[in-house]
Order: structure tokens, then sequence, then C-alpha cells
């Protein structure tokens, strides 16, 4: 059973800031998604290859031959701060 | 010029009033941007509305392009806005992206821009294609044009509801896990999931990427095929994307002689409300007076599909929405202390709740010590999903269901409960999780609101289905007519248990 602790440990994984109040409810409701799915433990599946993909493709490579790509003005437009060319960030904790 | 109706004009007369003179292109957007004039007030489908970009671009048809023209010239398009439009503002009806101006285009939306299509706006839709009401929509909640009280369904809410209003002429739609087919449904069009890597998922923002595909919604099964012509196609920029085996051809069937169609007893399980299963019946003898030959068969799996579903996507989305950390584009909170600290709060403050949950359970599945009890397991009964359909395709040609377990619902009567709204999809989640393609069209009302009928396929059985789904069309004579009343909020009334079979 999923608890505030788990819900607070994930959230920082997941680089999402939670208030206490949504830690609550977001306990609450994954608790019960998570009892719904935990259907599938119903399946012995042991011997089943799994899917992760539905086409049967593998290693698809194009010509290899250069071609433009972005342009660094482009690719900075919608940046919310810039200094010298690059993404600015702030300093690491 | 010839008065139109913007509610039943489908594309097929409105390209032949084009190509004879008889209209302009200039005249035929207007016929739409009046009508958005008229309900978007009510119906608030669209995002954006770019009237000035298409009034400009239509007379631009008119005036330069009489000797150049595209085989979709000059017809009036709606443009889910969770694909990248280059210098138009692009959303994803999250806050993450309010002031995100794509500096590209997708590969979908260019190759009808390319054959000259005029683009009408963006339109609403759950945040990241989350949801099945687009009442997650970040901006504006859409209402359904057949009763205003009522959702449009979703993810492609504001496209659904924008194609039945009259808004527009056709629009796209994406599909992760019925958010195309569920809206058209509960809007009373025509809405198409083509086959998994058919349409270049290149410049759609990503939800899961093994599960998202782009279609058309339009008013007629015709329409909905030649928007497909143009849609479809192998693109070197989406490593996933594979050409058809044939290509699309636009339909022209009257009868369906011979046609095996299986009816999956699960499906009809699935709580169906009577009033859907009375116009599923219907449409099913439809079917076998145009010859086609129908049979109850067995996805044994399906009750697995759904719990499957709910690890996959989020799982995906939880790896793709990674990339919105205010560092190259979208939101960024106010005064970080930090890099870690602006992730966190960048992300705290931009998403809405139902992408937050989304995010947590995939990252909790990914998450060491759950991987192979969640992620691992919902991947083998995908398998499994597979099979059901692999087995069952080799007996029958298509699959019959509803596309729904229930007509549009009160707006705000499923928010409260995440788990009531993702059973909206129980029908058609097991599609994507195949990778099929399947169509819904509209095969009647019940108390009033439109009730959509499935058509599901082999993999690159487009042909099939769009044959089996204009004969049927034909056969069913379903007449638009969105009222644009308002029944009030409050508890939704149920069908009388007299009209038809009751549905377990």
């Amino acid at each position: 059973m999923i608890g505030e602790d788990d819900v607070r440990y994930v959230a920082k994984l997941a680089r999402l800031r939670l208030e206490p109040d949504e830690v609550a409810r977001m306990t609450g409701e994954l608790a019960k998604i998570l009892a719904h799915i935990d259907k599938m433990s119903e399946l012995d599946v042991a011997a089943v290859p799994p899917t992760a993909h539905v086409l049967d493709v593998v290693n698809v490579a194009r010509e290899d031959r250069p071609q433009d790509g972005l342009s660094r003005a482009d690719a900075l437009r919608n940046a919310p701060a810039v200094s010298d060319d690059c993404f600015r960030v702030p300093r690491m904790g | 010029m010839p008065t139109l109706d913007p509610v039943r004009l489908t594309a097929r007369e409105a390209k032949r009033l084009l190509v004879d003179g008889e209209i302009s292109a200039a005249e035929l957007a207007k016929v739409y941007l009046d009508q958005i004039s008229a309900v978007e007030a009510a119906v608030r489908a669209f995002i954006l509305v770019t009237a000035d970009n298409a009034a400009k671009y239509s007379t631009k048809v008119d005036r330069e392009m009489q000797a150049t023209r595209g085989p979709l010239a000059g017809l009036p398009i709606a443009i889910k806005d969770n694909m990248v439009t280059e210098g138009v503002t692009t959303t994803c009806a999250s806050r993450i992206l309010s002031n995100y101006m794509p500096v590209y285009t997708a590969t979908a939306v260019r190759q009808v821009w390319e054959d000259h299509v005029v683009m009408l706006g963006k339109t609403n839709l759950d945040e990241f294609a989350m949801g099945s009401s687009t009442e997650n929509s970040a901006y504006q909640t859409t209402r359904n044009p057949w009763d205003l009280a009522t959702v449009p369904g979703g993810s492609s809410g504001g496209s659904a509801a924008a194609v039945a209003a009259g808004e527009t002429l056709w629009a796209l739609g994406s599909d992760t896990g019925g958010s195309i087919r569920q809206p058209a449904a509960l809007c009373g069009v025509v809405g198409m999931k083509p086959t998994y890597g058919a349409v270049s998922r290149y410049g759609l923002i990503a939800f899961a990427s093994s599960l998202d595909q782009i279609g058309p919604l339009t008013r007629s099964v015709y329409d909905c095929a030649l928007l497909l012509q143009h849609l479809v196609g192998q693109d070197p920029k989406d490593s996933t994307s594979v050409a058809l085996p044939e290509p699309v051809t636009l339909p022209d069937a009257e009868r369906l002689d011979g046609l095996r169609v299986g009816i999956p007893s699960e499906y009809l399980a699935a709580g169906i409300e009577p009033g859907v299963r009375a116009r599923f019946d219907e449409t099913i003898a439809r079917l076998e007076e145009l010859g086609g030959r129908c049979t109850e068969i067995s996805l044994p799996h399906t009750e697995y599909a759904l719990p499957a579903y709910y690890i996959i996507a989020p799982a995906e989305a939880s790896a793709n929405l990674a990339r919105f950390d205010g560092v190259r584009y979208g939101h960024r909170c106010a005064e970080p202390v930090d890099l870690l600290d602006m992730y966190e709060r960048t992300r705290g403050e931009g998403f809405g709740p139902e992408v937050k949950r989304r995010i947590m359970i995939g990252t909790y599945a990914l998450s060491a010590g759950y991987y192979d009890a969640y992620y691992g397991r919902a991947q083998r009964v995908r398998t499994l999903v597979r099979r059901d359909f692999e087995q069952a395709f080799a007996g029958v040609d298509l699959i019959a269901s509803p596309t729904t377990p229930t007509v549009a619902f009160k707006a705000g009567s499923r928010t409260a409960d995440p788990l009531s709204m993702y059973v909206c999809d129980i029908c058609t989640i097991p599609v994507n999780l195949a990778g099929l393609p399947a169509i819904s069209i509209p095969c009647g009302l019940s108390d009033g609101l439109p009730v959509g009928f499935q058509l599901i396929g082999p993999a690159f059985s487009e042909n099939r289905i769009l044959q089996a789904a204009h004969a049927l069309e034909g056969a069913i004579g379903f007449e638009p007519a969105p009222t644009f009343r308002d029944s009030g909020a409050g508890e939704q009334a149920t069908e009388p248990a007299s009209s038809g079979e009751v549905a377990s």
C-alpha cells in the first residue's frame, strides 16, 4: 500500500514539487489506481514475452548524409533565460 | 454562392464546389469563421482561432494558386493543439507551454499545409492529451454541441466539438487510448485512429510514444479517407513510421456481402448503458442486412487491458515529460535558488493535477523495486492483448463494438474520481495496445445524444475498415443536428429501460 512517504519519494524522483495537501490527495488517488492496476497480478505471465513496441522494425537509420539541424537562434528562441548564446540556468545546489 | 450549412457540409461536397467554381476558398473560410463567431462562446472548442491568417491564406489560394492548387486547396481545417505549428503558438493545453512558439511544424500538419488546406486554429484538449473529457485543459472547458451541459469527450474534445458544431470542415486529433474515437462518438462525428506507424508522430508532442497516433475527425467516412490519404507516409524524422502496404482509397462500398464481423462478448459486458446497447444492436442488424455475417467472439484479456494501459502510458509519459524542466522552452518558476529548485517548482507550477498523477504513477512503476511488478508485467499483458486480437482476426475480417460505454456525461460529473474517467476508454484502449486501426462512426442517438459504433481491423486494414464504415454510414443515415441546448447541471437522466436489451 502506497503511503505519503512513498509519494514524497516518487515526487523527488520525478522532480515534481507537491504541496502538502497535494501529497495527501495524491496518496489516496494513487492507492486507488494502483489497487485497480494490481488486477494484472491475477495472470501468470512468466512465460509471456513483453511487448515494448507493436511494429516489427529494428535499427532504423537514415542515409549518412549531413543535413541542417535547428539553428542556434531557433534553438534558443523559446528559452526562458539565455546568455552568451547558451541556455542559462541557476547554479547547482 | 450557394447557401451552405456548416454543420452538414462535407469536405467532399466543399471540394466539388471549389473545383466547379461555385464558391471561393475565401467564401468557404468565411462560412466557418462566421460559425465560430456565432457558437464559439458556448462551445469553446478552440484555444486559438487564426482568423486573420485563414482569411488571408484562403484569398491567396483564390488569387495566386489557380494553377498550382494542392488536392486539399481551400478546405478549412482545425488542428489539435498538441501538434507543433511553426509561428503559431502551441500549448498542449498546459500552463507549462503557455508561451511556446514552435520553430518547426509537425509532419502530418506540414503535409496538409502543403496541400493548401486553410488552418482555422488550434483546438482544445486535455492537458498533454491526458483525459477523456477535455476538462483537464489548463485554459477552458469545451462543451458538447449536442448539449452544452455535457462534455465533448477527450482528449481531442476541441477537434470533435468543432467538427460537430460546424466550426470547421474537419480536424486533426491524436489517439493514445481512444482520444480520437471517444470524442468522435460523444459528438456524433467520424474519427479514425490509423495503424500505429501509418502517420508520422514527428512534431506531435509526445504523451506515450508506443501508443500515440494522429488521425482525422470528419463528418463522413469518405472525408475521413480523403484526409487520411494526405496524413500517411513513412517519415525519415519518425523512425517508427512505416509506409502503408497499399494506398488509402476513397470508399464506395454499398454492400458488405461476405464480410465476417466479430462482436467481442467482453466489450458488451463492460457496463454498456442500455441506450448505447440498443443503437449498437440496431447497427449490427443493419450490417447483416448489408450482407455482413456477425458472430460472437472472445477477447479474453480485455479486463486486463485497462490496468496494463495505466502503467504503460504513464510510464512513457513520465519519461517524455521529463523534457519540461524550465531550461529550453516553456514556463520557468520565479527566482529559483538552485537548479533542483527550478526543476521541481517549474514542474509543480506548470503541470495540472491529471498530468501530475500520471507522472507519479509512471515514475513509481519504473522505480527500482517496482519495475518488474508493474512495467514488466504490463508489457507482458500487452502481449496477451495483442494475441487476443491475432487469434480473433484468424476467424473474422473486422471487430465491432460500441465506441464508449455511455453517451456524453455531464461536465464535472467524473472529475472527482480519476478511475471513473479512465473507464470511458474501456472499448478503445486495447486497440492502442495492439497498434491496430479503428474507426468510430455515429450510429444514432440515445437520450438525444450521439452513440458511436467502433470497427477495429488488423494492422494496415484501413481500406477494409473505411469500406465497411462507408456502407454502414449509408444504411444508418445519421443526421447531424446539434442543438446547442443546455440541459443544466445535475445528475444525468438515465435511459428508459424499455429501449432495447439491458446490458449487464
